[in-house]
């Protein structure tokens, strides 16, 4: 059932909890409940073929439990992904290149897993050909092949992953954080190389990233999460001209701006409570400036169904959310 | 003029290895004056850290100064033994590192750590470097500094461990702190603190910083003036706005131009080609030449450099001499 024409993943109401409890004895004698983490708390978005959905938002906020949902690494504990594509045409890029790629594997015999997988039997010239031309996509050597990961820096082990995911033929990208370990003018070449890739392949990328430029970059609607959830999901532009959620706007607020440095700026209070024991109602009230007696006790709308223009704060529905 | 805190020379630190030395810092001269923050960044393996343990007296051997001079306000520090550097350093400079855990004993109460390291560099009795100790935690920012007192470090956040650390470094209300990339593992929330407080303290109590980080915003907002280091060289040196916004080395260019902005669409980033190269492969002349578009045969032939006594400046032949001919030296 494909209920938004053109999309290619559709995801509603994802959950997924995490037994975080004491080992079972000790909970026996120090009678302690059991606990759980709610990762994932009821998230839904929708992502169109050929574009870029971003998932930002601080450390601990979910997107990479996402991430391994999305591409099966984890079962969701409630909700459900539903992909309209080959499911083995979806791949996926690590933050870090050199715990991703097998030390010592020769990189030729790395790129090429995939392809072997994906098709088994094909001759042992087209696959080295086809190795070379993925090399050269990237931007790398086919004498590259013949080396071993520990000889490349972080930008190119990066490309080698991507030269990797490549092979799989994919038409969907999973990219956790795929340049924070880089350094700006290698993440740089990174994100050109994919902005190029999608382009010219017509991928889809689902591009995950606590780096506000970076996404602003690289992404076509952007999805703000906090605790486990969206608070927030709008077209880039309009996220950055007109950000609605509080928590969207002190962040945009928060970031250090090169172009327009604001050596003034005054930080945002507090810090992410614990995903064991959230808030109750909207869960960033104890930081919100503008939190009102039901956000303590309510907790705001899903409203899934309008799926990429939403906020879920109630300050923001009655339009009065601004917090400068 | 108001008077130099930190004032290092021409500063060279080798690495010895079976192959040859390797040299990590390389001819580096710069002065932080007092109540200033000096940014240093570059890329990884630049020789920012390296520059940043010579000062603290903290390089691990096999690495060493190999040439050059350290002053922390007219004395020198770069020559002193282990036991008369560790008192320079709990005393009069403060070191913050990018996991406080490194700075923390995990065995040990937050507020116990305080009290000794206050006892260790003032007369205060332990009543009273307790009371100190409140005090100090209350100017960082922790909440509730009663109850927080006598936690462990574990049981306390990343940017609150963070803000400990600092108020450590505070005790001996030390003439120069130095951060290296101290806010690189937390949030931005977080790191937004962090940094306001850092600003902060270096203007209530003159106290000179020296800021490592890789991030060009938090610089922007946060230094006075900034030093751009290449493949253990200093590139370009000067007030942050100057800098950032006109930069005259062609690395600190590039460096500008790709990353992302928040606030102008660009299809594609500006990008330096190939990557910094590794100590055992610096080229000729100067360091960045194989990446230069502007490169020349001088580039390729002489080692550009910032006079040690400039307070401003690019080591880039272009910027200095408006031409990449063979100079005199051809
Ligand atoms: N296997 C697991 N067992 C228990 N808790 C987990 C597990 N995986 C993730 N979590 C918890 O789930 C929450 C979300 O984690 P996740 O890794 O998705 O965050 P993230 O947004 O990717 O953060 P970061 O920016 O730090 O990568 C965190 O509180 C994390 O500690
Ligand atoms: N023990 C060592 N032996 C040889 N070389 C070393 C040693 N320690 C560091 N180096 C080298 O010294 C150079 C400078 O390292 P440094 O740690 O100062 O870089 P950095 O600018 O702080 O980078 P980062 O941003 O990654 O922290 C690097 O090329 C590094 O590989
Ligand atoms: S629902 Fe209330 S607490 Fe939550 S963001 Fe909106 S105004 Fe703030
Ligand atoms: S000295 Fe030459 S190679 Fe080096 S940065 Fe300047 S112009 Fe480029
Ligand atoms: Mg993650
Ligand atoms: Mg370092």
């Amino acid at each position: 059932m494909t209920l938004r024409q053109n999309a290619i993943l559709e995801v509603d109401a994802l959950e997924r909890r995490f037994d975080v409890s004491a080992p079972w004895l000790n909970r026996l004698i120090e009678r302690k409940p059991r606990k759980t983490l709610r990762a994932v708390d009821g998230v839904d978005f929708v992502i169109q073929r050929g574009q870029t959905l971003a998932l930002v938002g601080e450390s601990g906020c979910g997107k990479s439990t996402i991430a391994k949902l999305v591409t099966g690494l984890h079962a969701p504990s409630g909700g459900n992904i539903r992909f309209h594509g080959d499911r083995d045409r979806l791949q996926m890029i690590f933050q870090d290149p050199f715990a991703s790629l097998n030390p010592r594997w020769r990189v030729a015999r790395i790129i090429a897993e995939p392809l072997r997988t994906l098709k088994p039997g094909t001759p042992e010239a087209q696959v080295s050909a086809r190795v070379d031309e993925l090399l050269g996509i990237v931007g790398l050597a086919p004498a590259d092949g013949l080396k071993f990961p520990h000889e490349f820096s972080g930008g190119q082990r990066q490309r080698i992953s991507i030269a990797r995911a490549l092979a799989g033929e994919p038409e969907f990208l999973v990219c956790d954080e795929p340049t924070s370990a880089l350094d700006v003018s290698v993440q740089a070449q990174v994100l050109n190389l994919m902005k190029r890739l999608q382009k010219e392949m017509g991928l889809t990328y689902l591009f995950i990233s606590h780096d506000l430029s970076v996404v602003r970059h690289m992404a076509d609607v952007i999805a703000v999460m906090y605790l486990g959830r969206i608070v927030e999901i709008q077209p880039t532009a309009d996220l950055f001209a007109n950000p609605l959620h509080p928590y969207t706007q002190l962040l945009l607020d928060t970031i250090p701006d090169l172009e327009a440095p604001r050596r003034d700026r005054s930080p945002m209070g507090g810090e992410v409570p614990s995903p064991v024991s959230p808030p109750s109602g909207c869960s960033f009230h104890p930081r919100c400036p503008l939190a009102f007696d039901r956000c303590r006790t309510e907790r705001p709308q899903r409203r899934p169904q309008i799926h990429n223009r939403r906020v879920a704060c109630f300050a923001a529905e009655e339009g009065t959310a601004d917090v400068q | 003029m108001s008077e130099v805190v930190l004032d290092v020379q021409n500063l060279r630190v080798e690495f010895p290895t079976r192959k040859g030395v390797l040299t990590a810092v390389d001819d580096i001269s710069l002065q932080i004056r007092r109540g200033e923050i000096l940014g240093v960044v570059g890329e990884s393996g630049a020789g920012k850290s390296m520059t940043g343990m010579s000062i603290l007296g903290l390089l691990e051997p096999p690495g060493r100064i190999a040439a050059g001079t350290i002053h922390l306000s007219g004395d020198r520090i770069d020559n002193l033994d282990d036991r008369a550097m560790q008192a320079v350093r709990g005393r009069r400079i403060g070191a913050i590192f990018q996991d406080p855990l490194t700075s923390l004993n995990p065995l040990f109460r937050v507020g116990d750590q305080l009290v000794e390291t206050i006892r260790l560099h003032t007369d205060l009795d332990k009543t009273a470097a307790r009371v100190r100790a409140k005090e100090l935690m209350r100017e960082v920012g922790i909440p509730a500094v009663e109850e927080r007192i006598d936690s462990y470090p574990h049981q306390f956040s990343g940017g609150m461990r963070q803000r400990i650390v600092i108020a450590l470094a505070l005790c001996a209300e030390p003439e120069l702190i130095v951060a290296d990339e101290p806010t690189t593992a937390l949030d931005v929330s977080i790191q937004a603190q962090i940094t306001a407080l850092l600003k902060r303290l270096c203007r209530e109590r003159g106290t000179a910083v020296m800021l490592v980080t890789h991030d060009m915003g938090v610089i922007a907002e946060t230094a006075d003036r900034v030093a751009v280091m290449y493949a253990g060289r200093l590139a370009e040196i000067g007030a942050v706005d100057d800098v950032v916004r006109r930069p005259q080395h062609p690395y600190t260019n590039g460096l500008m131009g790709s990353i992302p902005s928040l606030s102008n669409d660009v299809e594609e980033l500006q990008m330096i080609p190939g990557s910094m190269p590794r100590l055992n492969a610096i080229p000729q002349g100067c360091a960045f030449n194989p990446r230069c578009a502007h490169a020349g045969p001088r580039c390729r032939a002489e080692v550009p450099k910032i006079a040690r006594e400039e307070t401003t400046g690019a080591a880039c032949w272009l910027a200095q001499t408006g031409t990449v001919d063979q100079g005199e030296a051809a």
